[in-house]
């Protein structure tokens, strides 16, 4: 590859994270800067998180279920069959649960977000709500960040309850273990720092999710073949970044609450 | 908001442009060769400019920066005496209140029902829902699409979108307004309509216009007539005279090669001007 190229390419790269540092700069700043469309933020509430409870609660479920599934038959081996519960809920409350809703809600979100503002953007109409006087930073971009990242929260919650009461089920039904006995191991092994971990995360995946699809959308050119590229773009990019960033999370919790 | 800037076009109207839009040698470049080099030209009061030129040339990017939708490489952009060059972009939202501008594809939003897309501006303004339903129908009646009312712009057809478009742009009565190609793509019936509106607004509110089009049937259509008010239509104008406050700008190769008014671009012995008119 030439030189030329290779400048070219850090160039942009360079320039590409400079524009989206700055996009993401005024997407919070707008937070404390009137107006604030709160009617914005329960559509999109709505439409983020009420529209994602079906495949979280199903992903949730069966995660749960099938870590129930995997478990009780290794802890069996040993006879720690009556830790199932405690396994279960560790792993979905810490790990599972914010990672899985925060990829389920990319996939859902990320894209829909980079395709709808995309669209907008090659049609003008980002442009017509400029000329109309209405900043579309504040009007279509903070409203969403702000409803996933809240919304995210929630849906990890419930995600976390799916997961242990899947876990619970499979225990019960298919390995014959006592339900009182999963609940208490799952309740008695969790401590505040797992909570906190677990909670923290859905937080910086929201912002991922919601800055990354924006940000995608309204950079789109190119008409719809741009929005199909942004939208497959925004995509594997959170996806990518919530990866990456669950590791990055998991070792400063770490550090913070190191392990008894 | 919409207040502040008014006060301030007020303040300055005493700019020695005293204008409404003033372009002093405003170059432009994409990743390319330039798009306009040193374009100089104003919109006085009252004045509807008609800027031609082929596809491509650049036309719909002079519409965006006298609207600070784009900002130039170099030269400076005046709107209502104010610089806009380097204003800020929470400076410009406001000052663009006052300006109405229709898109070449209409650019409706497509998810909001005309009534909200034509109300958009006043319901931003949080005005009362009684005062924004009854201007709504008054803009619709303007450019006569009042049945639309109810309508998404899904189940418009183009020249429909481009009244309604006109409608949005004119509700809150701008001190300026640009017009990208109101015809474009559509059939002469529906052009004509669209020519008629432009007119309309022009003779009975007076308010200065920038209009971009490519199609100088239209472009004629307006310098060679008028609105009559009597007669609730658009008349020709007595043979051999054309509208003093319609004058035109040709835009070539990034470069403004007219400026002047209709006998004056039909006179022309510029060679491309010829060819173009032809």
């Amino acid at each position: 590859m030439p030189i030329e190229s290779l400048d070219t390419l850090a160039k942009r790269m360079l320039f590409a994270v400079q524009e989206f540092t700055l996009f993401c700069g005024e997407a919070l700043a707008n937070l404390f800067r009137a107006p604030h469309y709160w009617s914005d933020v329960v559509t999109q509430a709505d439409l983020i998180g009420v529209g994602s409870i079906p495949i979280v609660v199903l992903t949730g479920f069966f995660t749960g279920g099938v870590l129930a599934l995997q478990s009780a038959a290794s802890l069996a081996q040993f006879g720690a069959q009556a830790y199932t519960g405690r396994f279960v809920s560790l792993s979905m409350i810490r790990e599972l649960a914010p990672v899985l809703t925060g990829l389920m809600v990319s996939g859902r979100n990320a894209g829909g977000m980079a395709s709808e503002l995309g669209s907008m953007q090659v049609t003008e109409q980002i442009d017509a709500m400029r000329a109309l006087g209405t900043d579309p930073m504040k009007k279509l971009v903070t409203p969403r960040m702000l409803s996933t990242v809240v919304m995210l929260f929630l849906l990890t919650i419930v995600s976390d309850t799916l997961g242990t009461a899947g876990g619970a089920f499979v225990a019960v039904v298919f390995s014959a273990q006592n339900g009182t006995q999963y609940f208490d191991s799952a309740y008695q092994a969790l401590v505040f720092s797992d909570i906190i971990q677990g909670l923290t995360k859905p937080i910086f995946f929201g912002f991922i999710i919601s800055l990354i699809g924006c940000y995608y959308g309204m950079k789109t050119t190119g008409g719809t073949q741009g929005v199909g590229r942004s939208t497959t773009q925004a995509v594997v990019v959170s996806s990518i970044m919530i990866i990456l960033m669950d590791f990055l999370l998991s070792r400063i919790m770490l550090w913070v609450f190191p392990p008894m | 908001m919409a207040t502040t800037p008014q006060v301030e076009a007020q303040e300055t109207a005493e700019h020695p442009a005293h204008s409404v839009l003033v372009f002093e040698d405003v170059s432009l470049r994409f990743n390319g060769p330039p798009v306009l080099e040193k374009v100089s030209f104003k919109v006085k009061p009252a004045e509807t400019r008609i800027l031609l030129g082929p596809a491509g040339v650049g036309k719909s990017v002079v519409l965006k920066l006298a609207n600070g939708l784009l900002r130039p490489d170099s030269g400076r952009i005046f709107l209502f005496g104010q610089e806009i060059t380097k204003m800020p972009e929470h400076k410009l939202l406001a000052l663009r209140t006052l300006t109405g501008m229709v898109f070449q594809e209409s650019a409706l939003f497509d998810s909001l029902t005309v009534r909200d897309n034509v109300g958009y501006q006043l319901m931003e303004r949080h005005l009362p829902v009684d005062e924004i339903d009854g201007r709504v129908r008054e803009a619709l009646r303007f450019v006569e699409l009042e049945h639309t009312y109810d309508m998404l712009p899904a189940s418009l057809s183009g020249g429909m979108r481009r009244r309604v478009a006109i409608a949005r742009a004119i509700i809150d009565q701008p001190q300026f307004l640009l017009y990208d190609s109101p015809t474009g793509g559509l059939d002469p019936v529906t052009s004509t309509t669209i020519d008629e509106l432009i007119i309309k607004e022009r003779d009975v509110y007076k308010t200065p216009a920038l209009l971009v089009t490519h199609r100088l049937q239209d472009a004629f259509t307006m310098a060679t007539h008028r609105f009559d008010t009597e007669k609730g239509g658009v008349v020709p104008l007595p043979h051999g005279t054309t509208n003093p406050e319609t004058t035109f700008l040709v835009l070539h190769e990034g470069k403004l090669i007219f400026d002047g008014s209709t006998e004056g671009l039909v006179t022309s012995a510029d060679p491309f001007l010829k060819e173009f008119l032809a």
